[in-house]
């Protein structure tokens, strides 16, 4: 466990051809079998890291001894730019936070001007924002089932994962017009209503993500492989997780019961939803797989009990053709697929806003990467990472 | 707890802001006031949690506010720190949302908005500052919840223009690292007692603070913003002869 580096020791001031320098730190190594330390940079174009997030660890041996992330590759810098954007201007930028749930990033801070309006969205578009971010969440999570499996070597559930989203995104896209980016939310509704056949699409669609989740839990969490990969791996006590900021599956799968589409400040139609939150008391990589596997089950039964209940009507309230918001704060949070989104809106009056704070998920939840990733093993390491499910727009913003 | 502590530390740099003192109650009058008339059941929640932040807390609370259903409390900046431990242990907050920093500064005003041009958002020219007020020009704001009983707290402390500087969250949550240092690289508020101040996102030779108000958005100064255009004609569009019809437009 020494922390000297042999090469340093021997190299001070005495006039050495360079040639002999290898030849002098082998001879010592050969001596005293000296394990210095390694430091991996782990990125920022690493597979596992879903973009360019850069983890700099110091190994000793295949021990991590320290982790430290190193983030902004990909800033641009939104809070500045939301400052210079009109209302509706800004959804544009906040689509690409967390490129993964796109629409889910929106409804906080649609929802968030709307209440510094006094403006109710009408019934059907508060249905038809739900169902659109409850089919965000399933086309995040079943990404997350497939490439979970990639990270431990099994290929197959991946292709799996990105079938299951298509059809989720073809539903998107029939009714936004956007597969990744839909910009669909209003302040005061939603843009279109949705296109003939949707409901039923859906209805089938939802079939086919309930029997895919079965798939995954056989294929992957069943596997004996995976599990040995993954139970007792990066665990997260649930009171440290919550002093870090962690939110959403990762904390939930903790054991913290907490998710704000049940316990937060009501929003959407989410109260008049009969759904239940799954927690798993372990905090390993393995509950986080396993409370995001029962999500998408419990996001496919929601969107079903919604198009059984999607009450006809308009799709916008009246507002004005130019939107100004009155002067006032605002602190919205919604539950994202990734955690905690939430947008402190700060107005004075003025067709844009004077500050957004920007509190997204992934952000919290990587920052306390140096203290779980100390002790574990490199391989561990790239499950680790991926049980956390991190977007990088959704760090970097 | 750390009350006994605290109460000499509100009190020995008393000398300066004596003047601070006296205004005080004022504002604490003013607020007193919306209480009786929004008794909305999520307000009995917030009358709690702000009694057991008064009890704690005593005159280092300056104002206070329910904004939307979150209790907002503005703090002097002195007591920070402190604010952080009452509300992990006394308002059972054990959730961290984030810290963040304000700018109340007008921006500068950009070229020649109004005249219709609703493409860009026109600037407030004047200062103002918030739901809770402030002195100053910069404010830290941080959000904290309970993930048991389910409440949540806003709060904020006035730092001073020239050197900015409050407490550090890190102790208490930990999460608060990285949210600090974004702070401080953004706009320049220091944290006092964080353990390794250093850049977050931005490079390490950067110089300035970019979410300052008096920052330019540096895309806007090489190019201004056109405003509303169209950026192609489109075709049969009668009122620009000078501009070649695109190909396929109306014989």
């Amino acid at each position: 466990m020494s922390t000297t580096n042999p090469p340093e020791e021997t190299m001070p001031d005495i006039e050495i051809d360079p040639r002999d320098l290898r030849h002098l730190a082998d001879a010592q190594m050969n001596v005293e079998l000296d394990t210095g330390d390694m430091i991996l940079n782990l990125g920022p174009q690493h597979p596992a890291t879903h973009g360019t997030l850069r983890v700099v660890v110091r190994l000793d041996g295949e021990r991590v001894i320290s982790a430290d992330p190193v983030i902004g590759y990909m800033h641009r810098g939104y809070e500045k730019l939301t400052e210079f954007r009109t209302y509706p201007q800004i959804t544009t930028l906040i689509n690409r936070i967390d490129w993964l749930s796109s629409f889910a990033n929106e409804v906080p801070f649609i929802d968030g001007a709307e209440k510094l309006m006094g403006v109710t969205a009408p019934p059907r578009a508060q249905y038809i924002r739900t169902m659109l971010t409850e089919l965000s969440r399933i086309a995040t999570f079943v990404l997350f089932l497939g490439e979970m499996s990639l990270q431990v070597g099994g290929i197959t559930p991946a292709f799996f994962g990105f079938r299951d989203r298509e059809h989720i995104l073809n539903l998107i896209e029939s009714a936004t017009g956007g597969r990744f980016h839909p910009n669909f939310n209003r302040i005061g509704g939603i843009k279109d209503d949705l296109p003939w056949g949707w409901l039923s699409e859906t209805r089938s669609a939802m079939q086919k993500v309930l029997d895919s989740c079965d798939d995954f839990e056989d294929l992957v969490a069943g596997n004996e492989i995976f599990q040995a990969r993954t139970r007792s791996i990066g665990i997260i006590p649930g009171d440290l997780g919550a002093t870090y900021g962690v939110s959403g599956s990762n904390l939930r799968a903790s054991g913290v019961d907490w998710d704000l589409r049940r316990d937060g400040a009501p929003y959407l139609v989410y109260p008049e939803l009969d759904f239940k939150v799954w927690t798993h008391p372990d905090g390993d990589s393995y509950a986080r797989y396993m409370v995001r596997l029962q999500e998408t089950r419990e996001s496919a039964r929601m969107v079903v009990q919604m198009l059984d209940q999607i009450p006809e009507g308009p799709i916008m309230a009246k507002v004005p053709r130019i939107i100004k918001v009155p002067e006032g704060e605002v602190w919205v949070e919604t539950e994202n697929p990734l955690g905690q989104m939430g947008y402190y809106i700060v107005s004075k009056g003025g067709t844009g806003p004077f500050r957004v704070k920007i509190r997204s998920a992934s952000f919290s939840n990587v920052s306390i990467l140096p203290w779980l990733l100390r002790g574990v093993y490199v391989p561990d390491v790239i499950t680790i990472l991926a049980s956390l499910y991190f977007i990088l727009g959704d760090i970097d913003r | 707890m750390t009350d006994p502590t605290t109460e000499p530390d509100t009190g020995a740099p008393r000398g300066e802001p004596v003047a601070d003192a006296t205004t005080e109650p004022a504002p604490e009058l003013e607020t007193a006031e919306p209480e009786p008339t929004g008794p909305s059941p999520l307000g009995e929640v917030a009358a709690e949690l702000f009694a057991r932040l008064e009890e704690e807390l005593g005159d280092g609370i300056v104002d206070r506010a329910e904004n939307h259903g979150t209790l907002i409390v503005r703090v002097r900046p002195e007591v920070w720190s402190q604010v952080a431990r009452v509300a992990r242990t006394r308002l059972e907050c054990d959730y961290l949302s984030f810290v963040s920093g304000i700018d109340w500064l007008p921006a500068p005003k950009e070229s020649d908005d109004g005249d219709g041009d609703t493409s860009s958002p026109a600037q407030p020219t004047e200062q103002t500052v918030g739901v809770t007020g402030g002195d100053t020009r910069f404010q830290v704001f941080g959000h904290v919840q309970s993930t048991r009983r389910h409440w949540g707290v806003t709060f904020k402390a006035d730092v001073s223009d020239n050197a900015p500087e409050v407490g550090s969250w890190v102790p208490v949550y930990p999460g608060a690292d990285w949210h600090e240092r974004e702070c401080w690289e953004m706009y320049g508020i220091n944290f006092e007692g964080h353990p390794a101040m250093r850049k977050l996102y931005l490079p390490h030779e950067f110089e300035g603070n970019p979410a300052r108000k008096d920052f330019p958005l540096l895309a806007r100064v090489v190019k201004p913003w056109p405003g509303l255009v169209d950026v192609e004609p489109m075709p049969g569009e009668a009122d620009d002869e000078a501009a070649p019809t695109p190909v396929g437009g109306d014989a």
